[in-house]
């Protein structure tokens, strides 16, 4: 099976300060570390495991700029076979319909059987597997926790339903999934891995290259613009429950009940 | 042999001659020996490297030591003195069996030396050992059948009990022991009766009982006896030499090989590959032990030498809380693997991987490194080394928990396992009361200072932790020591980065702190991290000296430099806990009790488990970012122990212990009977007390 899994670079929410910039419209970048986006490697995680089952290979994607590829690196020493970055100056500045449109013209140059976005980024809004999809007429589905791939071309999925409950399905390839963390355990990447691909070539696609009309995508095609960024006020501090250790737990069960935590 | 009586060589069994026979019996047996232990030694040359071919005195010192000395056997203290006797038996009457094989091939063979008076006298004291180790084999059956130790008991996860194997042991020894006894007994009467006058036999001996019990048998019947004796020795002792392979008996052959080669260092980690240097590393295609052949042949050999006594996992802390590891269950699986995939008969099997088959992960991730089996092993086998080996196959594998690949991962882009800014790692020495008293500089090379003061992560990023480092910048800066820090230069040891099998990483932050500690030009360095100093001190190469903090403050205390004011409160009871990287891994135990010991009115009690045995935290490093499967925290048995102990005050030395002993006590619901100090934190506060003197100084001039 041929699998593409498009992947970001995101600031790590673990691992840093997040803070405001001066300006109040983006968060300062200074002093940022960054990783691959969770869900993404966790959707690597699964084209890996099911190319180890049935064979075929893994290709990894991500639009950005020369900092990008550390993410790339990063999934192929997990053992993506290939990475490609999709750099153009002509794409800064795009909404998540402006993505899906670059991304679909990535899709059409490859013979794909799986497409797989994570659910979303952690700096994103969810937009992406889904426009890609309908943009390339494949079925689609979303919070993807678990697929198994059945004879004659299609997939047993299931998906995650509110309350932890789950849906099986079944969907045609090729198809579009986002995949929702806990699906698998991602492996772990160290940096010797990093270094054993260090020295591959991985190529850079333009928009020209894509076959992407620059008009509909970047800064000026985006229709939805971020207005204002902000870190909401903190609420009221926690409940601190007295008694005594018996009276505690009685209480602390009866408020998991009374809030759905406990049934 | 004594004249008169045919020596079983000359004597005849049945139509075959005693010498055609025996010689027959040695050479089977030989030949059979050889090709066992040849068989035994095939994995043991498709192992890794590892060189341990170098400082032959010291080793030669060590085998006088530990196996010639039995050094570790009296830990343990009844089992030990058993041991012991046996072992002094064995090594006695090892001149008694071979002569005594001989004997079955050529009747005339008197061992050189050994006639005359020095003969006699051998006589009678192999006599004697003979009859206590046969007394040795009652003992130790009976300890097996009846009193049942725990430490022997196999749970029900780690296979059938080994007992009967055990007894069977001791039972063919006892056969050995007796056969031989009753040989020299017979020989004894024979010539008694033949006129040849009583021999002298060593009173209440085996040879001595048995002789008085044969004084009334017929001539016919003692021959009978006397031939019988001799053929039963000989059968045991060929059968006991090649089947002692297949089981714990065999550190009788490997103990010696297995304590001449151990390790000789203590805090260190063996290399990935010996004789691969860190440039050459990214060429090595895998990491660490995967599959069984991935081990040294040193570590193959701890295998078939561990006795199976179960000393380590008695002392294991993992064990003790039920993690899912037994350093002693580590070892005979290893060994039970070996000896199915290297079979006598037959070709080796496939290198199946080891973790998913005779190991579980979690198995491999609950060891903290506490090194308390390894401090206990009378045969040297050492574990840290295996379990390290085994991590780095995993982390080469990618597989690691979540918990820890997150620490990992931010070890990697920040320098810290909690994913804090670097340079918010100075922020502990800006408190700002804090600073007002003491100015901790951030080092840059032209300071000066002669010391720099290694804080590390924990220290420098957790709340609590932080009042041991300004604890120790106060106490080096009230000594007078210009010290510094490296502030936001300074990544993290990577102590536990590399216990846990991430050498890669490991290798990226020493060689980064390495840079940072030349370009400060310090000549000291000093820490209050024992996971630092172990690290500074053995895992890293060409930076200056280094001492936990602990080791200044003694210096200065015996140096009469620093003074220590009166205990605040005198009903306190303090325990002092070792941190295993203080204690058992670099030999630190007298400093800090010497530091309390100096404070007057300080009531101190020892636990039971302390020094050499200290009962391990919960382990430091990565392992608080591990989420373990147990029964019970270690921490809460510890504080247990303290209690027992009759302290109120633990005192640690070490902000992982902090944390562990800290969190225990809470869980432990013992909040207000007990509490946790770290040392740093103790001497603080008596150098900063005002003691009787300035009491007094302040009364006068509070007077005038």
């Amino acid at each position: 099976m041929e699998i593409l899994v498009c992947v970001r670079r995101v600031p790590d929410t673990a691992e840093n300060e997040i803070r405001l910039n001066s300006a109040g419209d983006d968060i300062e970048r200074d002093d940022l570390v960054y990783s691959v986006n969770e869900w993404d490697n966790y959707a690597v995680e699964e084209a890996l495991q099911i190319v180890a089952k049935i064979g075929g290979t893994v290709t990894v994607v991500t639009i950005g700029g020369e900092d990008d590829e550390e993410v790339l690196r990063r999934e192929m020493a997990m053992g993506a076979n290939q990475g490609v970055l999709i750099a153009d100056e002509a794409f800064d500045g795009s909404d998540g319909k402006g993505i899906a449109t670059i991304l679909q013209a990535m899709v059409r140059q490859g013979h794909y059987d799986l497409v797989l976005t994570g659910v979303q980024a952690e700096d994103g809004g969810a937009q992406v597997g889904g426009m890609l999809s309908a943009m390339l007429d494949y079925p689609f589905a979303s919070l993807v926790n678990s697929i198994e791939v059945l004879e004659g071309g299609k997939l047993k999925i299931s998906r995650e339903i509110a309350g932890g409950n789950k849906e099986m399905n079944e969907i045609d390839l090729p198809c579009v999934l986002s995949i929702q963390t806990g699906i698998n355990e991602p492996r772990y990447v160290g940096m010797r891995g990093i270094r054993q691909v260090a020295g591959l070539e991985i190529p850079r696609l333009t928009a020209s290259a894509l076959g992407v009309d620059a008009g509909t995508v970047g800064v000026a095609a985006a229709k939805v613009k971020r207005m204002d960024y902000f870190v909401p006020a903190f609420g009221k501090g926690a409940e601190m429950l007295q008694g005594s250790s018996e009276e505690i737990v009685d209480k602390l069960i009866a408020l998991m009940k009374a809030k759905g935590g406990l049934n | 042999m004594v004249g008169g009586i045919q020596s079983p060589a000359q004597a005849n069994y049945g139509p075959i001659p005693g010498e055609i026979l025996f010689s027959i019996i040695a050479l089977l047996g030989v030949a059979c020996f050889t090709y066992i232990v040849m068989k035994r030694m095939t994995p043991l040359l498709r192992g890794e490297r590892d060189f341990r071919f170098d400082q032959p005195l010291i080793r030669l010192g060590r085998l006088a030591q530990f196996w010639l000395g039995q050094w570790k056997h009296p830990r343990y203290r009844f089992a030990g003195v058993v041991h012991i006797l046996i072992f002094a038996g064995f090594l006695i009457l090892a001149t008694r069996a071979f002569a005594l094989l001989v004997l079955g091939i050529s009747g005339h063979f008197i061992v050189p030396g050994f006639s005359g008076l020095a003969g006699q006298m051998y006589e009678a004291i192999k006599d004697y050992a003979a009859t206590i180790v046969f007394s040795c084999m009652v003992v130790a059956a009976v300890r097996r059948i009846v009193i049942k130790p725990a430490r022997y008991a196999v749970p029900a996860e780690y296979g059938k009990g080994r007992g009967a194997d055990a007894i069977f042991l001791l039972a063919l020894i006892a056969v050995l022991m007796a056969s031989e006894s009753l040989f020299k007994a017979s020989e004894s009467a024979l010539q008694a009766q033949q006129g040849g006058g009583t021999e002298f036999l060593a009173m209440l001996s085996l040879p001595w009982m048995f002789r008085n019990l044969l004084s009334e048998t017929s001539v016919p019947a003692l021959w009978n006896v006397y031939r019988g004796a001799y053929l039963l020795d000989v059968l045991t002792f060929y059968f006991l030499l090649c089947y002692r392979p297949f089981g714990i008996q065999f550190h009788v052959e490997t103990s010696l090989f297995n304590i001449y080669f151990a390790k000789l260092e203590r805090g260190t980690v063996k290399p990935v590959r010996w004789g691969v240097s860190d440039e050459q590393l990214d060429q090595v295609k895998s990491f660490g032990v995967k599959k069984f052949e991935d081990f040294t042949w040193k570590h193959m050999l701890d295998f078939y030498s561990c006795a199976d006594c179960g000393r380590c996992s008695d002392q294991c802390p993992a064990n003790a809380v039920g993690r899912p590891l037994s350093p002693r269950f580590l070892t005979i699986k290893a060994r039970d693997y070996s000896f199915q995939h290297y079979p006598v008969l037959g070709n080796p099997g496939d290198g199946a991987a080891l973790v998913g088959s005779i190991y579980s992960e979690d198995e491999i991730w609950s060891c903290t490194t506490c090194g308390a089996c390894e401090e206990e092993c009378p045969l040297l086998i050492q574990y840290i080394d295996k379990i390290v080996d085994l991590r780095r196959g995993m982390v080469d594998d990618g597989n690691v928990p979540k918990s820890i690949q997150k620490a990992l991962k931010a070890l990697e882009s920040r320098g810290n396992p909690y994913g804090k800014m670097e340079k918010k790692r100075a922020e502990w020495a800006k408190a700002k009361e804090f600073q007002e008293t003491c100015d901790v500089r951030t080092l840059n090379g032209t300071h000066g200072a002669g010391t720099l003061y290694f804080v590390d992560s924990i220290t420098s990023f957790d709340d609590r932790m932080q009042a041991i480092g300004r604890a120790t910048a106060r106490i080096l800066d009230r000594i007078g020591e210009p010290f510094g820090i490296l502030g936001g230069a300074e990544k993290d040891s990577g102590h536990d980065v590399r216990r846990f099998g991430e050498e890669t990483l490991f290798m990226a932050l020493r060689d980064h702190n390495v840079e940072a500690i030349q370009a400060s030009g310090v000549q000291r360095i000093v820490t209050a991290d024992p996971h630092a100093y172990n690290a500074l001190k053995h895992d890293y190469k060409d930076v200056p000296p280094v001492e936990h903090i602990s080791q200044v403050i003694a210096r200065e205390v015996r140096a009469g430099k620093l003074a220590l004011a009166p205990v605040e409160d005198p009903d306190n009871v303090y325990a002092y806990h070792d941190p295993c990287y203080l204690g058992r891994h670099n030999q630190v135990y007298d400093d800090p009790r010497n530091v309390l010991d100096a404070i007057p009115g300080l009531q101190r009690v020892e636990m039971k488990r302390c020094r050499d045995r200290s009962f391990c935290c919960g382990g430091g490093g990565l392992m608080l970012f591990y989420e373990p499967q147990e029964t019970e925290r270690m921490g809460v048995k510890r504080v247990r122990m303290a209690a027992e102990a009759g302290a109120n005050v633990i005192v640690t030395a070490c902000p992982f212990c902090m944390t562990n002993i800290e969190d225990a006590i809470k869980v432990a619901g013992m909040e207000g009977r007990m509490t946790a100090i770290d040392l740093a934190e103790l001497v603080d506060q008596q150098i900063a007390r005002p003691g009787p003197l300035q009491i007094g100084t302040r009364q006068e001039s509070a007077m005038a």
